[in-house]
């Protein structure tokens, strides 16, 4: 019979859709139900409901710890104190933009940091759908604490530059100085004039940009760092701190 | 810095990473963890039941009973557990707290049962989270009134050391409170009725006498009514004046509502006696004596109903106001109807639209006296109409009004309460944010003193103000400096700021330091500034050493001089030598509002040290500052 076969061929379906995205059966049953309940309540809403499930109703487990550990340079032990945490402030498994700006302007009271905590989200969102989820959280810090100074450097670039196309610009950098002055807040000393970032800015391209063309490649970058040994120092300063 | 994103820490401190390739300086070392422990799971019996968490949880907050060292005065030996005898049902959103970082009030709970048990824990109820907080704002003070009424009642004796004044206050204002103040408020009670029965008496027609007409009693005993009067407002006049003299604050006490009920009850009596009988203003008079009607109101004071009517009555006025413009509305309608139907008709009473409003009013109040009445049968017709709609428009809005009493007056009280509760929580937020700016602040002055003291091996001790900051803050105020050193500025407190600023729109004035030239790079602040910024060390000698060990470049124009202002500012001991020479000062300046443990602070610092004896190489630092710029600190003997 062609129902049963089309049954069986929708929940293949369905559980293919599961485990590629980690819900479990019972959250997405509950899902659908509710909302047709909804929907049927109140057709006119429509629009406006479904928006409010498709957010509460987005709940994101992660892959398994075996997995995990695997993928990352973490003990088990410290994948575990870093999911408790992570889950404690995102109860829903996921932190999206906002989210991510409050905790983060947290730690520095004085200044505003929504601009660089949104350069940081970007670059912790690896896969740019807008939420940092417990994976792309766990491989960055994997990256910051565990891995090469390749491997960092390799970050720190892709941090600096927004638009990922491999070249750091003069505008891609300055924006990234402002929102890191932009954190220190108006009391400060000296005084920060307008033209701290730029000149900063302008240190910063003498130093790395060596053939002169107006932008940073990643090799220049790299180079650049390896060669300074102040960088080369710090990079291995936050090893400890987890 | 919220502990509730204490779990987030280590982000930050990894994402900090991406500073380094900017910053021109060595980042400052990171703190170490001493202790680190493996992450344990503590359990907490609390009157049999069994809680437990992971000790990192606890001690997220330092400052508590659970987060610091002293949770181990209820460590029990043998059960290896933390054992408390308190309420395990408050205790749950106590635990709460520091699993999630908001502090929940539990509606079932007595309020003075969950302070308690806050105190006992060292948790400050106004971390109470926003949902909760009205609640308990709400019910501490209901709380706290209803202890006042009691206290209030049972404080019949009079404090020994009360003034005359306050005592007779205290009489005027509480009359059981002593048998004179009884008999006063009995007596101006009964003059109040007298003086107003006057009044009433004063116009009924007494027998007839030899006259046709009938006299009213005032006119007949004319004598006898001036001298019940003149009684009257004596008492009152007296009654004003000793409650003028008694009140707290006579200003106060003057505009308020009871006051000027006083002063016109007796004014038309003596302006009375000034004015002569003037056949001019002998209606003036008259009109001024329907002011006496007012004495009535002096029983507000001795009726409690009648105070609480008032004030509805004002707090309501909105309501009212609108029901009398819908009112008038629609009197102005109908009179114009009716006018209008009946303009036609002769000897009609309809003469004008203002005429009709007489009868529209009495029609529409259901009163129908009669005396003016529709003849024409459109008139008649809108007539029953506007009775009909008269009975819809007040019957109507009358229970909704009575009913939006309640409702608007509880509303207001809450609507005043919540802005009242909107700046102090917007307060708190303002000081939990400056408190974790300032801590940073604080802790990088205590860290430099700390340094320094290490530095000269002093075996003063108790000089060291080793505010053992967790581990949390710790690895903050380092991700913090680490930022710093990054931007090559510093974060310095907002009177610090300010003077800077006043300073650099002074320096743009006055003549310019030849110090321009050495006006060094951001970077070369960064590191010249170094240790140097946090704020002139007690001792002078040693901070040459580590200047001199940290000086690259300098830029001494603005550092010295706002050093200097600094030391203006706090320490009077400063003798200007003139031009740009400023003697150092030994103590170190704190800014009043930062300091939570000012008394550390200032205590032992002030004391001027001896000069450190080596001092070879002083000279030789000095002159590589005044080689750097021509701001020379001199070091004083004095």
């Amino acid at each position: 019979m062609a129902a049963p076969s089309k049954r069986s061929q929708w929940r293949e379906e369905l559980q293919h859709f599961r485990k590629d995205h980690g819900f479990s059966k019972k959250v997405l049953l509950n899902c659908c139900l509710v909302r047709r309940i909804v929907t049927w309540a109140s057709p006119n809403l429509k629009d406006s409901v479904e928006d409010e499930l498709e957010l509460s109703a987005v709940r994101h487990r992660p892959e398994g710890l075996e997995q995990l550990e695997s993928q990352t340079r973490f003990s088990r032990k410290e994948l575990q104190i870093l999911y408790r945490g992570f889950k404690n402030e995102c109860p829903s498994g996921i932190v999206n933009e906002d989210t991510f700006k409050d905790i983060y302007s947290q730690f520095f009271p004085q200044g505003d940091a929504s601009t660089y905590a949104h350069f940081l989200f970007n670059a912790f969102d690896t896969d740019h759908n807008g939420s940092v989820s417990f994976e792309d959280f766990v491989m960055g810090l994997s990256i910051l604490l565990r891995g090469t100074v390749q491997e960092k450097l390799n970050w720190a670039f892709n941090l600096y530059d927004i638009n990922k196309d491999g070249y750091i610009t003069k505008e891609e950098m300055l924006d990234i100085m402002k929102a890191i002055y932009d954190m220190m807040g108006k009391c400060t000393y000296p005084v920060l004039k307008e033209e701290t970032p730029r000149q900063h800015v302008e240190v910063f391209f003498q130093k790395m940009d060596k053939n002169r063309d107006g932008v940073v490649t990643i090799d220049e970058f790299i180079d650049c760092c390896q060669n300074d040994e102040n960088i080369m120092r710090s990079m291995h300063l936050f090893e400890n701190v987890l | 810095m919220a502990t509730g994103v204490a779990a987030w820490l280590p982000f930050a401190r990894a994402a900090a990473i991406g500073w380094m390739p900017v910053a021109n300086c060595p980042m400052p070392v990171a703190p170490g963890d001493n202790s680190k422990r493996q992450d344990e799971l503590i359990i907490l019996n609390v009157s049999g039941r069994r809680f437990q968490t992971w000790r990192t949880t606890l001690d997220r907050y330092p400052d508590t009973l659970l987060g610091s060292s002293e949770k181990d005065f209820f460590y029990n030996e043998e059960t290896k557990e933390y054992f408390f005898d308190r309420d395990p049902d408050a205790f749950r959103s106590i635990l709460n707290f520091y699993r999630t970082g908001k502090l929940h009030y539990p509606r079932h709970e007595c309020i003075s049962a969950y302070d308690e048990e806050l105190t006992f824990f060292g948790i400050i109820p106004e971390i109470i989270g926003d949902c909760c907080y009205e609640e308990y704002k709400d019910r501490k003070r209901e709380n706290l009134e209803r202890l006042q009424d009691d206290q209030e009642e049972n404080k019949d004796l009079k404090l020994p050391n009360m003034t005359f004044r306050e005592t007779m206050w205290r009489a005027f204002e509480n009359p059981h409170t002593s048998t004179m103040a009884l008999v006063f408020y009995y007596v101006t009670g009964f003059f109040i009725a007298v003086s107003v029965i006057t009044n009433v008496v004063e116009t009924v027609p007494c027998g007839s006498t030899s006259s046709q007409k009938d006299t009213p009693c005032g006119e007949r005993y004319t004598v006898a009514f001036f001298c019940m009067d003149t009684a009257c407002v004596m008492i009152f006049t007296v009654e004003y004046l000793m409650r003028l003299f008694a009140a707290p604050s006579r200003y106060r006490f003057m505009r308020s509502v009871m006051s000027i009920i006083d002063v016109m009850a007796i004014l038309p009596y003596y302006i009375g006696l000034v004015m002569t009988n003037n056949e001019d203003v002998s209606g003036a008079f008259v009109t001024l004596r329907v002011f006496r009607v007012f004495r009535i109101f002096k029983f507000s004071r001795h009726s409690q109903g009648l105070r609480i009517l008032g004030y509805t009555l004002k707090s309501c006025a909105s309501e009212l106001g609108f029901l009398l413009f819908s009112l008038t509305m629609a009197i102005i309608i109908f009179a114009t109807v009716m006018f209008y139907a009946e303009k036609g008709s002769s000897s009609s009473k309809f003469t004008s639209i203002p005429a009709s409003f007489w009868y529209t009013i009495v029609t529409m109040t259901t009163l129908g006296y009669g005396d003016m009445v529709p003849k024409t049968i459109a008139g008649k017709i809108f007539g029953s109409i506007c009775s009909l709609s008269g009975v819809l428009v007040i019957a109507l809005p009358v229970p909704v009004i009575v009913s939006n009493f309640s409702r608007i007056y509880h509303q207001n009280q809450r609507a005043d309460k919540r802005r009242a509760q909107k700046k102090a929580r917007l307060a708190r937020i303002r000081v939990a944010k400056s408190g974790s700016a300032n801590a940073f602040l604080q802790s990088k002055r205590n860290g430099l003193l700390n340094e320094l003291l290490e530095l000269t091996g002093t075996e003063e001790d108790e000089q060291k103000l080793v505010k053992s900051a967790s581990l949390l803050e710790s690895q903050h105020h380092h991700l913090l400096h680490c930022l710093e050193r990054t931007t090559a500025h510093e974060f310095v407190d907002e009177q610090v700021y300010e003077q800077n600023c006043l300073e650099a729109a002074l320096r743009t004035y006055a003549s310019r330091s030849p110090s321009a030239s050495s006006r060094g790079s951001a970077a070369g602040t960064c590191c010249g500034r170094g240790l140097k910024r946090s704020g002139p060390p007690p001792r002078h000698g040693p901070l040459q050493e580590l200047s001199a060990i940290h000086i690259q470049c300098v830029d001494p124009a603005p550092h010295a001089a706002s050093r200097s202002n600094l030391n203006l500012r706090t320490d009077e001991r400063i003798n200007c030598k003139g031009g740009r020479i400023t003697t150092a000062i030994i103590s170190l300046p704190s800014p009043p509002a930062l300091t939570p443990d000012g008394d550390g602070l200032h205590g032992p610092l002030q004391r001027r040290p001896p000069p450190p004896p080596g001092h070879p190489a002083a000279p030789s630092i000095q002159t590589t500052m005044s080689s750097a710029g021509t701001n020379i600190v001199k070091v004083s003997a004095l």
